[in-house]
This record gives structure tokens, C-alpha cells and sequence, in this order.
């Protein structure tokens, strides 16, 4: 048994270490040092959480064998993860963080006096609406996620699901949350604990079904701050430093990574949140002039001899590329650029791919040095003075139509100024409009050439034409 | 009036969300990925939560209703922990700079 302050400190200093943790992610060098901060600060929660308990009975055996059951299916799935599923990962990881607050809630209301939060039927009004509050935000959590998972995994549709009156709903059942959560604190019902939690797993998938796939990164990254916000929910009830400290920084760094991400669209975040987004004008657009323009088509061949031609190239992946498992192939072109002396960065959109920073992995992935991979402000300026833009993948985001048209629903966002470049290669399979479902102008220019092939497939041709 | 200690609480965790704020405003955008996992990776650290809820109680009745949410909310924390931090690591391990060439 250890003292209640000096657990408390413990508690303070594992808080400290996952502060550094995300302190380390500022550079890669750093990253991996802050990752074993990460990791001595969670073995330090445990360990002095085990030694104050001190029930080393049959309980501490089960405690260690679930403990081994755990780590065993998140260390496989870590090793077997292919780096393209990595959204889907997370989204999966989240709705774990979700549930796991719900049981410790749900365990806390069951018994209390582990918790010293008063007796079942009698517990302290403040620890109640924390445990409920954590408990909700959990339940939402949970669900949210397990509706991401289905649409990033493809098991369920990307499309947005609405119905008439589904915000109304969601208000209803909000406001029903804040209610039975209030009475809950007044009356002491069972009953009441497991209807927030119910209505909140339903709150979970209501809010996430009218989200379109294209704003998966968004909704990656705020169920990511709900699972921050629920661990802190839970931190209060259980008066436990080292969860309040991690619940907050997850909680804002998801937040963080939403405002990114909307930035990155210039949507604002409750117009994500509302849904439906590409649900009506996906056919309405210019399909009949897309026909009249003429399209420049071109081949490897083309693409391969303007590319050893050039004395720069920039190239702009997107998800497109992780579908279609170009990393790999993308890189050995490169390489081969280099040894003709062509000089090559990546230019990366802060919404390519389906999670923030998911292109970056997949091209760490394929041994692309990070220093050769740029954010959309440190190289949009360098199209202008580049000879090939390689556009693999990405379509939305290189659409100038974002600069010049105030009535296209992507106006505003911030693009990749692709179009300055000397020559355009566009791998592509078709003339198809991207997610926006809006046609990209830069198909049509005259600077474009138009590779019309799956990703992977046209960048091996140019690799064997090189 | 002693102060009561739900406000030191509700102080570490306002803090604590300045702290954040700052600290991943700081992260380079290309560890973004890496940076969720690790949060996930972190924010399991409810399994104390869980640790304290199953080893609550005598140690013949080690199955008590309020215990079993605790072992299963354990097992998923767990999961998330060695699965957050080991997918992170390998995610680090692969960003190299240019001049080390392997």
C-alpha cells in the first residue's frame, strides 16, 4: 500500500510524461523518444495503481491475465495492420477508449464505495454527473466510431444517410441527455443511468451516419477529442490526476486536429457536423459540358520522357494513391528520376487521404526521406518555377476552380496551385468528379496531360519507360 | 472556507487543456497519424479506473457484477495501449531522413 499523496504524484508525474510525449511528436527525431515517455508514463499509471489496491488474491491473477489477453490482441493487430487501414485503426482504437469508459463507469455506479463516492442509491451528486457525463460521452464515443470503422473499412456506404427531422431528433435526445442526467442526480434511479447510456449509444450513431466519407478526417479526429473528454469525465469521478491531465490533451489535440482539418476544406465545423454534404449537387454539375472539352490523353511513355526532361518535379499524392497502392511503385519512380538528375519533392494537402497526416505515413512507409515531403504552404509556391506536377491520386484538392468560382461549394478552400507548373500529369481512371462532386477544371487546360490508368499500374509503366 | 478539491481538479484540467493546445499546435503535421495513435494510445490510461473497479471486493468473490465491467473494460484499455503504442513505434521507425540510407 502506498500513500494516497504519493500515489497522487505518481499519478502527476505519468501526467507529466505523456505531456512530453506529445511534446516529442513536434519533429521526427524527437517522436520516438517521446513514444517511450509514453509508454513509461502508462506503466507507471498501472504499476502504482496495482500496488495501491495491494490485492494481490486471485483477483491480481485475473487482473494479469486479461491484462496479457489485451495486449496481446492490440500488439498482433499493431503488427499485422497494413499503414493504408491505419484510419480505420484508429476509429477502431477510439470506440475501445469509448466502451472501456462506459464499463468503469458503469462499475463506479454499481459500486461506489471503491471509489469512495458514497454508497449505491447515495452517491454525491458532483461524482454522478461526472460518471454520467463520462459514461454519455463514451457511449457516443463508442458507437460514433463504430459507424467510422464501417464506412472507412467500406461496410457500410460513404454516403451520407439523412431523414427528414434528423437534427430535431438529435436536439431531443440532447436535451433528453441533460434531463434524465439531472434527474438522475436528484433521484438515484438505476434505471436512469442505463437510459443515458442507451440514448447515448443511439446519440453515437445518429451523429456520425450523415457525415459523407470525404469528411472522414474530420470526424476521425473529433470522435478522437470525445475519447479525450470522456477519459477526463471519468478523471473527475475517480478524483485521478494522471486521467483529468491525458483526458485534456487528447480531448483538445482531436479538437485541434478538427479545426485543421475543416481549415483544410474551408467548411465550417458544425456545417461538417450537420452532414449531408455532396449528397445533392454530386449529378447536378456539368456532366454535359464535360463532354465538349477537349482532353488531352497521353501515355507512360509521354509522362516518363517528360519527366527525365524536367529539372524539377513536385508530386502530389492522395488518397486515390493508397487505394490503389502506389506508395511503393511511386517511390522506385522517383528514385529512378534522381539518378537522371531531376530533382523531386512530395506536396501534401492537409485533407489528403482519410486521416491528418495519413499520406505522410504511407510515403514513410515506402522509404520516402521525410525532408523531401512538403505541407501545402511551404510548396505551393514552388509550382510556378517546377517543370512536371505528378498529380497521383488527388483530384479535389489541386481544383483551381477554389480560387476562381465563388459559387463552387469548394470555394475558399486552400489548393494546391498545381496549374502553374510547366505540365500536368494526371493519373487518373476516368474523368470522373471527385468526392466534392464537382468537375476539376485543371482536366481541360492546356498544360495537362491526362494518364488515364489505375495509380499503381501507369507509375510502374513510367518506371519501365525510364 | 477551505476550498473545495473539485476546483484544484477543474484547475489541472483547464490547464492541462492550455497545455495541450499548445503542445499539439507544435506537432508537425506530418506526424498527425502518429500523434492519434498515441493519444489513443494515452487516453487508455482509464484502465487505473478499470484496475481499481476489478480488484474492488473480498478476494473469494472475485466476479462481482461491478468487478466484471472492470476485467472487461481492462482487456479493451489494454488493447488499446500495447496496440496504440506499438502502431505508433512502427510508424515512427519508418520516417527517415535523407542521408541515412539504409
Amino acid at each position: 500500500m502506498i500513500s494516497v499523496n504519493l500515489l497522487a504524484i505518481f499519478y502527476l508525474i505519468s501526467g507529466v510524461l505523456f505531456i512530453l510525449a506529445l511534446r516529442g511528436l513536434s519533429s521526427p527525431e524527437t517522436s520516438r523518444k517521446g513514444n517511450l515517455y509514453g509508454i513509461i508514463g502508462m506503466a507507471l499509471a498501472i504499476g502504482v495503481t496495482i500496488m495501491s489496491v495491494g490485492n494481490f488474491s486471485y483477483g491480481f491473477l485475473y487482473l494479469i491475465i486479461f491484462l496479457s489477453i489485451g495486449g496481446s490482441i492490440g500488439a498482433f493487430i499493431a503488427f499485422k495492420i497494413p499503414m493504408t487501414a491505419m484510419p480505420e485503426l484508429v476509429a477502431g482504437f477510439h470506440s475501445l477508449v469509448g466502451l472501456a469508459a462506459v464499463f468503469v463507469a458503469i462499475s463506479a455506479f454499481l459500486n461506489p464505495e471503491v471509489f469512495n463516492l458514497g454508497t449505491p442509491g447515495n452517491i454525491k451528486v458532483a461524482s454522478l454527473i461526472e460518471m454520467s457525463l463520462g459514461a454519455a460521452i463514451g457511449a457516443i464515443t463508442f458507437t460514433g466510431s463504430i459507424i467510422a470503422f464501417l464506412k472507412l473499412r467500406g461496410i457500410m456506404s460513404g454516403s451520407p444517410i439523412t431523414f427528414y427531422g434528423q437534427h430535431y431528433l438529435n436536439l431531443i435526445l440532447g436535451i433528453s441527455l441533460v434531463a434524465l442526467i439531472s434527474y438522475l442526480c436528484i433521484t438515484q434511479m438505476n434505471s436512469l443511468f442505463w437510459t443515458i447510456i442507451v440514448i447515448s449509444l443511439l446519440v453515437g450513431v445518429l451523429l456520425i451516419i450523415p457525415i459523407g466519407g470525404a469528411d472522414m478526417p474530420v470526424v476521425i479526429s473529433m470522435l478522437n477529442s470525445y475519447s479525450g473528454w470522456a477519459a477526463a469525465g471519468i478523471g473527475f469521478t475517480l478524483e485521478n490526476t494522471a486521467l483529468i491531465i491525458t483526458g485534456a490533451l487528447v480531448g483538445s489535440s482531436g479538437a485541434i486536429l478538427s479545426y485543421i482539418m475543416c481549415k483544410g476544406m474551408n467548411r465550417s465545423f458544425f456545417n461538417v457536423i450537420l452532414g449531408g454534404w455532396g449528397a445533392n449537387d454530386q449529378t447536378s454539375t456539368s456532366s454535359s459540358q464535360q463532354q465538349k472539352k477537349p482532353v488531352k490523353n497521353g501515355n507512360a511513355d509521354d509522362a516518363a520522357f517528360l519527366m527525365k526532361n524536367a529539372s524539377s518535379v513536385i508530386i502530389v499524392p492522395g488518397y486515390g494513391m493508397a487505394v490503389a497502392q502506389a506508395q511503393h511503385a511511386l517511390r522506385e519512380m522517383v528514385d529512378a528520376l534522381k539518378k537522371n538528375g531531376v530533382k523531386v519533392s512530395y506536396a501534401i494537402h492537409p485533407v489528403a487521404g482519410r486521416m491528418p497526416g495519413h499520406m505522410n505515413v504511407l510515403l514513410a512507409e515506402a522509404n520516402v526521406p521525410y525532408d523531401e515531403v512538403f505541407e501545402l504552404e511551404e510548396i505551393n509556391n514552388d509550382f510556378a518555377n517546377c517543370d512536371v506536377a505528378y498529380v497521383i491520386g488527388a483530384n479535389d484538392v489541386t481544383n483551381p476552380v477554389a480560387k476562381s468560382d465563388p459559387q463552387s461549394p469548394i470555394y475558399g478552400m486552400p489548393v494546391l496551385d498545381v496549374e502553374k507548373s510547366k505540365s500536368v500529369l494526371f493519373v487518373k481512371r476516368s474523368l470522373s468528379p471527385g468526392y466534392a462532386g464537382i468537375d476539376n477544371d485543371l482536366f481541360y487546360r492546356d498544360n495537362t496531360l491526362m494518364l488515364f490508368a489505375d495509380a499503381k499500374k501507369m507509375t510502374e509503366e513510367i518506371v519501365k519507360s525510364l | 472556507m477551505e476550498i473545495d478539491p473539485f476546483i484544484f481538479r477543474l484547475s489541472i484540467f483547464i490547464l492541462s487543456i492550455f497545455i495541450g493546445y499548445y503542445v499539439v499546435w507544435s506537432v508537425t503535421p506530418s506526424l498527425h497519424t502518429p500523434l492519434m495513435s498515441v493519444t489513443n494510445a494515452i487516453s487508455s490510461v482509464i484502465i487505473v479506473g478499470a484496475i481499481i473497479a476489478a480488484l474492488a471486493g473480498d478476494s473469494i468473490n472475485v466476479f462481482d457484477t461491478a468487478n466484471i465491467f472492470g476485467f472487461l473494460a481492462i482487456i479493451l484499455a489494454a488493447i488499446n495501449i500495447f496496440g496504440g503504442f506499438l502502431v505508433t513505434q512502427r510508424m515512427l521507425a519508418m520516417y527517415k531522413k535523407k542521408k541515412d540510407k539504409k
